[in-house]
């Protein structure tokens, strides 16, 4: 039994009138990549900000193990530009560990942008600075907002690879949000399907074929993903299903 | 040349200010704070006739008061159906408002609206010098003791939150230290000025410095320069110091604007 790191307990949250979740839950255990799917407005944000502890949701639990270390990618930063602020010094904020902050700027492949302004990276260089930040702490979970936002289509692959490779490396959990679900299918465990509640989880296979995600994001052209790997472990949890509501 | 005394003293006070000011001038550039700052500071008048009428210490009332306003902001912010420009604006304009009829109230006080409007450097007391001294003491502590949050809250609030930070207790910090800063600056500047003595210097600084600590330090000194600027200024051409101050740091930001970005 793998290691239960983080679960959220029907989870009900109603902001102006509008319901943006009710009754989702959602775990992730040590050593697993769960992606969370769903069309716009589904409330993955939302979710995601409530299992980081930044929203309190009006109804459900939030259960993490004991002195969990997460490392948090936000799906956007705007730092003011007149903020002078290197990436080097923009990772190590709140910590000063020179041999930490070398490994994770080396796993990202972002040594060579050290001195530079954040403010002056690219879409893709910035992501990966963020997910550096996000390494730095040596998180048990990994929590990654729309990872690959601004990012080319290769660049999103290697992205994807690169998020399985530190999982496999560190055997932290990694919960992440993605808005297309072929483009993570070879880089995730488990993949759950939200819109408001938990429409469909499973395995990448057995939900691309769930009719409860079909009639959410509509018949696409089925497997475009760039490439895929070779899965070195068993999944052991049940694939489930709960759309009749 | 000996210094006569209140001279001696408007500097000492001038730089007591511009120490603090040019730190958290940098927090207000960074986080685009200058409104707000100046909403602050507007209301600090209120505060002056608080005290007055109160009789209690003027510089406490102004604390009292900038630190009031800034609560009540936060809560009319949170239920937001205005722009938050529009609400600083109208929260700004109505306490200045206020702050001038309180203080024409108060008839029987022969009170110099003008040196709390434009501040009364050349004026200031030995009292009033350790008084600044003590204040802008305590805010650099401060300042220190939260630098390194006020950081990274500043870069990302809820990434600054997730990685431990108490960002309510920081952001409360900050309002604290401005409230206390603008108490200080009001006898410097003045209301209506204290605002551009906490961006101009930051904004002059921002080509020159690598690094947050390098911005903030140049600050403090650019600030410095035109206080001592300002004063030298208003004792040989006899213009009113507050806002030769103001005009000494815009100078130096036209300067700095000649430095070639990196």
């Amino acid at each position: 039994m793998t290691q239960l790191l983080v679960s959220a307990e029907h989870i009900y949250l109603r902001r102006s009138g509008r319901d943006l979740l009710a009754d989702a839950s959602l775990s992730v255990a040590a050593n697993e990549v769960v992606t969370l799917i769903g069309p716009n407005g589904a409330g993955k944000s939302t979710l995601i900000r409530v299992i980081l502890g930044l929203i309190k949701p009006d109804r459900g639990k939030v259960r993490r193990s004991e002195r969990l270390r997460i490392g948090y990618m936000p799906q956007r930063i705007a730092i003011d530009p007149s903020l002078p602020l290197t990436v080097e010094r923009f990772l190590s904020l709140l910590g000063k560990d020179k041999g930490r902050l070398q490994h994770c700027l080396e796993l990202t492949g972002t040594a060579r942008l050290r001195q530079q302004a954040v403010q002056s990276l690219s879409g893709g260089e910035l992501q990966r600075v963020l997910l550096a930040r996000a390494l730095y702490r040596d998180p048990q979970l990994l929590v990654l907002d729309e990872p690959v936002q601004g990012v080319d289509v290769s660049g999103q692959a290697a992205l994807y690879r690169l998020i399985q490779q530190i999982k496999g490396e560190t055997g932290c959990g990694v919960l992440m949000v993605s808005h297309d679900l072929h483009l993570v299918m070879a880089s995730t465990d488990r993949v759950v399907c939200l819109n408001q509640h938990v429409c469909c989880e499973g395995s990448p296979e057995s939900v691309s074929s769930n009719p409860a995600y079909l009639q959410l994001f509509g018949e696409q052209t089925p497997d475009v993903a760039i490439y895929t790997h070779q899965h070195d472990h068993s999944h052991d949890h049940g694939d489930s299903t709960d759309c009749q509501r | 040349m000996i210094i006569p005394e209140f001279l001696l003293n408007a500097v000492l006070a001038g730089l007591g200010v511009a120490a603090v000011a040019g730190p958290l001038g940098s927090f207000v550039v960074w986080r685009r704070m200058a409104y707000l700052g100046d909403t602050l500071a507007h209301s600090a008048l209120l505060g002056v006739a608080l005290g007055l009428a109160l009789a209690v210490s003027i510089n406490m009332a102004v604390v009292v008061v900038c630190a009031g306003l800034a609560i009540f902001f936060v809560m009319l912010q949170n239920n937001q159906t205005l722009a938050t420009d529009t609400l600083l604006g109208i929260l700004a304009h109505s306490s200045l408002a206020l702050g001038l009829v309180a203080v024409s109230l108060l008839s029987d006080n022969t009170v110099d609206l003008y040196s709390y409007l434009f501040g009364d450097l050349l004026a200031v007391s030995t009292r009033d010098v350790l008084t600044i001294f003590a204040v802008s003491a305590t805010v650099l502590v401060l300042l220190g003791i939260f630098w390194r949050r006020l950081l990274a809250m500043t870069v990302h609030e809820e990434l600054a939150q997730v990685e431990g930070v108490n960002v309510a207790l920081v952001r409360t910090m900050l309002m604290l230290i401005m409230a206390l800063v603008i108490a200080i600056a009001m006898k410097a500047v003045g209301v209506l000025l204290i605002t551009a003595l906490m961006i101009i210097p930051a904004a002059a600084s921002r080509r020159l410095a690598r690094s947050p600590e390098q911005m903030a330090a140049f600050a403090a000194l650019l600030a410095s320069i035109a206080v001592i600027g300002g004063l030298a200024v208003s004792f040989y051409w006899d213009t009113p110091a507050g806002p030769s101050v103001v005009l000494c740091a815009s100078a130096l930001f036209l300067l700095s604007l000649a430095k070639p970005q990196h």
